[in-house]
């Protein structure tokens, strides 16, 4: 019987700062035994615990893509006791991590669609998954267009600053950056993301919306998707309830009688008006 | 088969040479299953336990596994107990209980190695009731004082003598060497004596409740449901079918163990998010859950309700709530189905 309780060892490689506020790191981790990697099949939109040993485990979406061989990465916001642990790691040090938990976006069924991703804040680490994915040179030609509408308060809170420089330049993906005020230097959009996204207006004709970020710009991106004409059949969310087990045993994230960690997290706005709101 | 009392000590004292045994004991003003070293120690005229046999398939606390951190590695360290083991004198609500907890801790795609290898190295010997409390409501649930769903052997109590009934081969093989008698005519007809004299005075109504459940998460009547309630827990730690837990870490120095502890979703923390945010912020939504988590969410998910009417919610309520009463106003209440 496998123990799903059991982490994989696995090497902190670099504990990158990510953010300017110091509050976001990216753990890069590098799998310590032969074929553990090859146990560890993941899609974009999965999860996985990883562990402090000696102060405990905490479910992490998984920012890197399965086309980025020989590592995983976990962007982390210092917020609990596991995340300030995390913080302070030096490299070097030896985690544990269980997973792939969850389901993942539905990659197969984005194929010959267009997609609307939109992200707020540092929700956009599973995005980022997705985004890398579908911009692999095995992959790209399964989707259509790719607009990306991703906001941060201040540029300085923008995730993946490099990347996000390098999609810029690419012509295969449309990004648009924005960020709430004016700042001196900032050549991008200024606004919120429901208003940037209404200006840009993505067409919903053969196109799925992915969207991942607080719930309050959530709250007001939802009418402008519908006003776009989005159904919610093809609007794919994220959800991010507590959790412990990852595996559906522990009775903590469920919402109605769906379980965030198995049968989430990613769910469609249409799954989760036949949900209770308690997410 | 017929089993003399005088000879269920010496029977004890046997299963134990092969078996860790887990019997009823008392300890101070209640009852409580606790391995056994002398079988002398059993008593089994008790009502009911204080905390539900499932301890000993699911711990309060248990260590999953050691580690120690070396220089270029971890050592990881599990604990599964392959011990056998034997709970003898369960009740037919817990053994059902331990039904219900199977389809948790096992799915398509996740077993629980901790659970469920304690529960195939486990024999299970029930007791019927004679003399059901006031607070059982096993019937409505589709039990029985002398249900044997889940068991290897049932014992039916007749005075000075137990009707042993053999419902599995495991259970045959508890027996072996024992040389019982069958029991004879006189013995089955007492059995069939005690068996209808065991009345229970307490039904709760389940017709339409679940199509209720299904629409009324939103109704009123969870504002006033809950406000004796107190969040205290004793319902869910003291629940067969509980199964909520936590898991933490004790470290000392470079090495330390992985622990899981029971834990219930009557506490606030229990939901609260790493940004703050808690989906079930009040004792509302905490007791919603786990009314809804009983008769709704896992008849959805496993076809069951997760409930055996053992009444120790109700017995170990400090302000008296009484789950018969709260599906009874469930039932009566007006259904709306309005979203908030």
């Amino acid at each position: 019987m496998k123990n799903p309780y059991l982490p994989l060892p696995m090497r902190l490689v670099k504990n990158f700062v990510e953010t300017e506020d110091k509050l976001i790191h990216t753990f890069t981790l590098e799998f310590l035994n032969e074929g553990d990697e090859k146990s560890f099949q993941y899609l974009p939109g999965q999860f996985a615990e990883v562990a402090v040993f000696g102060v405990g485990e905490a479910p992490f979406g998984i920012a890197s893509s399965p086309t980025e061989p020989g590592y995983l990465k976990f962007s982390v916001a210092k917020v609990g006791v596991v995340t300030t642990a995390l913080h302070q790691l030096p490299e070097g040090t030896i985690l544990g991590v269980r997973g792939p938990l969850g389901n993942s976006y539905p990659i197969e069924e984005f194929k010959g669609k267009n997609l609307v991703v939109i992200g707020g804040g540092f929700a956009f680490t599973t995005l980022r998954s997705l985004i890398t994915y579908i911009l692999h040179p095995d992959h790209r030609g399964d989707y259509g267009e790719l607009t990306v509408i991703y906001g941060a308060r201040n540029p300085g809170l923008l995730l993946y600053k490099d990347e996000l420089a390098e999609w810029e330049k690419r012509s295969d993906i449309n990004l648009v950056c924005t960020i709430d005020r004016p700042v001196e230097g900032w050549s991008g959009r200024v606004g919120f993301v429901p208003a940037v996204t209404k200006e840009v207006a993505p067409s919903a004709e053969n196109a799925y919306a992915v969207i991942c970020g607080p719930p309050v710009m959530i709250k007001f991106t939802m009418p402008v998707l519908e006003e776009l004409g989005f159904p919610p059949e093809r609007i794919i969310m994220s959800l991010e309830n507590r959790m412990k087990c990852g595996i559906g045993m522990c009775g903590r994230c469920n919402v109605g009688n769906k379980y965030v960690c198995k049968d989430g997290p990613v769910f469609t706005r249409a799954q989760l008006n036949q949900l209770p709101n308690e997410y | 088969m017929l089993l003399n009392k005088d000879q269920l000590i010496n029977w004890l004292n046997k299963l134990m040479q092969a078996y860790q045994v887990f019997v009823p004991v008392k300890e101070g003003d209640y009852f409580c299953f606790k391995q056994i070293n002398s079988g002398d120690q059993v008593i089994l005229y008790y009502t009911n336990s204080k905390v539900p046999p499932k301890e000993v398939l699911f711990p309060r606390s248990e260590k999953l596994f050691y580690y120690r951190c070396e220089n270029d590695g971890v050592q990881l360290t599990e604990q599964i107990d392959e011990s056998k083991k034997i709970i003898v004198g369960l009740r037919p609500c817990d053994a059902k209980s331990l039904l219900l907890l199977d389809s948790v801790f096992s799915s398509d795609k996740y077993q629980d190695p901790y659970y469920l290898t304690r529960r195939n190295n486990t024999v299970l010997v029930g007791l019927g009731c004679n003399q059901p409390a006031a607070t059982c409501f096993c019937t409505s649930l589709g039990g029985g004082p002398f249900a044997t769903e889940g068991l290897d052997l049932l014992l039916v109590d007749i005075g000075d003598r137990y009707v042993v009934e053999v419902l599995t081969e495991r259970g045959r093989e508890l027996l072996s060497g024992m040389e019982l008698p069958a029991a004879d005519q006189e013995a089955q007809e007492a059995a069939r004596v005690v068996k209808e004299g065991a009345s229970l005075s307490s039904q709760v109504n389940l017709e339409g409740l679940k199509s209720k459940l299904d629409v009324n998460f939103y109704d009123p009547i969870w504002d006033m449901i809950h406000e004796k309630c107190l969040g205290c827990a004793a319902c869910t730690y003291t629940c067969p079918t509980c199964h909520c837990f936590d898991i933490v870490d004790e470290a000392a120095g470079n090495e330390g163990c992985r622990i899981r502890n029971w834990d219930a979703c009557m506490f606030p923390l229990f939901t609260l998010h790493g940004s703050g945010h808690n989906p079930r912020p009040t004792g509302k939504e905490r007791f919603r859950q786990r009314v809804m988590h009983k008769f709704k969410y896992f008849v959805d998910n496993f076809n069951a309700i997760a409930c055996v009417g053992c009444g120790r919610c109700i017995i170990n309520c400090p302000v008296n709530l009484d789950i018969r009463e709260v599906l009874a106003e469930i039932q009566g209440s007006e259904v709306r189905s309005d979203k908030q």
